[in-house]
């Protein structure tokens, strides 16, 4: 939970400035007449054992990130650290080793199993490719564990997907990551395709599976409520840039970025009578084929001011342990309500 | 909770199918597709009666009957010691009804070999092309283009009048050559002329399996179960083999049973214009061939192959028809 989650947590993961550029090409040729900027420079860290939730509005470039850390689509740039391994430096034989140790659960429980493989030989294919289990035999009865760990029986393993509903699959699919003991799992939105009553089966399913095997979860979602009630640590993107880090607790209640406080004035309150001033943005999100100049909020920004306009605000730790890129905040400069002196040295990356 | 509605599908052996393997259900899907299923049954007759042809012939493949009252002859002639030539004798005085089951091992078996070869290798370029995109894809999908703005007969029949020069000899392995003989029953000077049909055929056979191979290969390799197996660190070979041909394999089954119709067609097409496997093997095309000059005071010289050459591939028509609702993924009973 978030009040046991300290600074004294080792860093997992490292991402420095990474950017992945898509070409856009057209013509006969095929030649690259463009680049979509879906990310372009996000820097964070997630402490070991932790959950580091990514929001941000569809596009933005969450999904993106996931996949980079994954090397599951090569990057442009930056640096992921991994355990301390550089892993866009990684090699072939090194990569596949590493797989075992960073796993994804996707979006899209129709998709993500092959339909025409029974189940238990989806989750068993991993171990196979990675010499887990000495025989089928062996790997039958992890299969068969792992799926009571996520909630199914045994003899689902001879069924296939299509025999499932939405939940269960999404539960495959966790069990088909957990099968090779993974330390870190990329979530990418697990339960964005499911119904609101399973949604919270599998969170809590997500939750105490990171407890039993000391789980460290990137989990991407576009849900604040979802993202509250998992994460310890958030980030906030905007159209391919890291706008704020912070713990949750100080995230949802003191928010810094003007777009972090107009997504969280969107949230819905429980109770209609209680109104809350919600800050409605106008406009839509800039393509990031053409990012704007300066600050890429500022077209849509309440507060905005003539340097957004010019100048690109630096992604800085403007309390601490809450980093901020706006320039309403300049480094080192107090902060109302809760000042902190910012530490030397500090960056992103410990 | 026991009031609320169940789903429709409250049939006492639902349960029991539930778990019931995709073979199954597609078998299950397949049996209802009646003209689907006599096609089945009467093709494997057919093929069983010509792999059997040596034992159930009267006559010999070659044999000559020269106590014949006329050549052709037609059905029901008999021979001076008493035996029926019951399809009728060639203009040469051969046993129509030998010459058509020695013929039907003859043509099936170039079919079914033209389609194993074109449809596997197809297939193999097709999912390469679509699940490397890029270069790769670029690469063969302009070599199947540029094949498909051919007209295939004409090159087929350059390429098979080159290749059957007598003084051509195809360096084929000894065991091949023995295994086609006896397979074909035919000497192997012989089983020359049906390698090279079967190569010729090849050569244009291969480009319908790899445009939807290709097709499937591109929307499987962008579906998240593909992303996984890289994430779990799968090859790529793996990922192909193992996911991608055989999630794509039901059009190209389909497109097989299909093309076997067609295979036999089209030899028959050149064995007719003297170009594919040629007297003395019989095959239904060079039967038909021979027999056009007779044609009108004999008709049952075409007939006898017709009717063979007709049923077979209008069979296989509806054998892919049958496959391609069977393995239809959107129909679920």
């Amino acid at each position: 939970m978030a009040f046991d989650i300290g600074q004294s947590r080792r860093d997992l993961l490292v991402v420095q400035d990474l950017k992945k550029y898509f070409p856009v090409r057209a013509g006969l040729l095929q030649r690259v007449k463009a680049w979509v900027k879906a990310v372009d420079g996000v820097s964070f860290t997630i402490r070991e054992g932790e959950t580091f939730g990514l929001v941000g509005e569809s596009g933005c470039g969450k999904t993106t990130v996931g996949r980079t850390i994954l090397r599951l689509i090569p990057p442009t740039g930056g640096n992921v650290f991994f355990d301390g391994e550089e892993i866009f430096k990684l090699r072939r034989r090194e990569l596949k080793a590493m797989r075992r140790h960073m796993q994804i659960i996707f979006q899209d429980p129709y998709s993500s199993l092959d339909p025409r493989m029974p189940v238990g030989e989806i989750i068993a294919e991993g171990m196979m490719i990675h010499g887990i289990g000495r025989n089928a035999q062996e790997r039958a009865e992890i299969v068969a564990d792992l799926l009571q760990k996520v909630g199914m029986n045994p003899y689902h393993a001879r069924r296939y997907p299509h025999e499932f509903s939405g939940g269960q699959r999404q539960r495959i699919g966790i069990a088909r990551a957990l099968a090779l003991r993974p330390k870190f799992i990329v979530c990418d939105e697990p339960v964005s395709a499911l119904d609101v009553s399973v949604q919270s089966a599998v969170l809590n399913l997500l939750r105490s599976l990171q407890r039993e095997f000391g789980l460290t979860y990137l989990f991407i979602a576009h849900n604040l409520s979802v993202v509250e009630h998992i994460s310890d640590r958030v980030g906030v993107m905007y159209l391919g840039k890291m706008v704020e880090v912070t713990d949750r607790e100080t995230l949802f209640r003191n928010p810094l970025h003007p777009y972090t406080q107009a997504l969280l004035s969107a949230i819905p309150m429980p109770n209609p009578k209680l109104k809350r001033e919600r800050i409605v943005l106008t406009g839509d999100v800039p393509s990031p084929l053409n990012p704007p100049r300066g600050c890429r909020f500022h077209p849509r920004c309440p507060r905005v001011m003539d340097i957004c306009k010019e100048v690109e605000p630096p992604f800085e730790q403007k309390q601490p342990d809450h980093w901020v890129a706006c320039h309403l905040y300049p480094s080192g400069v107090t902060v109302p309500n809760a000042w902190q002196p910012v530490e030397k040295n500090a960056s992103p990356v410990n | 909770m026991t009031t609320v509605a169940r789903p429709l599908s409250t049939r006492p052996t639902a349960a029991a199918e539930r778990s019931e393997s995709q073979a199954r259900v597609i078998l299950r899907r397949f049996m209802r597709h009646r003209l689907a299923v006599v096609s089945v049954i009467l093709i494997t007759f057919i093929f069983i009666i010509s792999l059997l042809a040596p034992v159930l012939a009267p006559f010999e493949r070659d044999a000559i009957d020269l106590t014949a009252p006329s050549r052709p002859a037609p059905p029901g002639t008999v021979t001076q010691d008493g035996r029926v030539h019951y399809m009728g004798i060639d203009h040469l005085g051969r046993d129509l009804f030998t010459r058509v089951l020695y013929a039907a091992r003859v043509s099936l078996s170039i079919a079914i070999l033209v389609v194993l070869i074109s449809e596997t290798f197809g297939a193999l370029l097709g999912a390469l092309a679509g699940y490397y995109g890029g270069i790769v894809d670029t690469i063969i999908s302009r070599i199947i283009e540029f094949m498909l703005t051919i007209p295939t007969l004409p090159i087929l029949l350059i390429i098979s009048a080159i290749l059957l020069r007598r003084d051509v000899v195809l360096p084929l392995p000894g065991f091949l050559e023995r295994l086609l003989s006896a397979l074909l029953l035919a000497p192997p000077r012989e089983v020359q002329k049906v390698v090279v049909l079967v190569l010729v055929l090849v050569i244009f056979g291969w480009l319908g399996a790899a445009r939807l191979m290709r097709g499937m290969a591109l929307s499987l390799s962008k579906q998240d179960f593909v992303e996984a197996l890289r994430a779990v660190g799968a090859s790529d070979a793996r990922i192909i083999f193992r996911h991608i041909i055989p999630n794509g394999l039901a059009p190209i089954l389909v497109n097989a049973s299909l093309s076997l119709g067609g295979v036999i067609v089209l030899e028959s097409a050149l064995s007719f214009l003297g170009l594919g496997v040629q007297d003395p093997t019989p095959t239904w095309g060079n039967m038909l061939s021979t027999s056009q000059s007779y044609m009108f005071q004999h008709p049952w010289l075409p007939l006898v192959p017709g009717v063979f050459l007709v049923t077979v591939s209008i069979g296989f028509n509806f054998i892919g028809d049958g496959l391609r609702d069977a393995l239809d993924p959107r129909l679920k009973r």
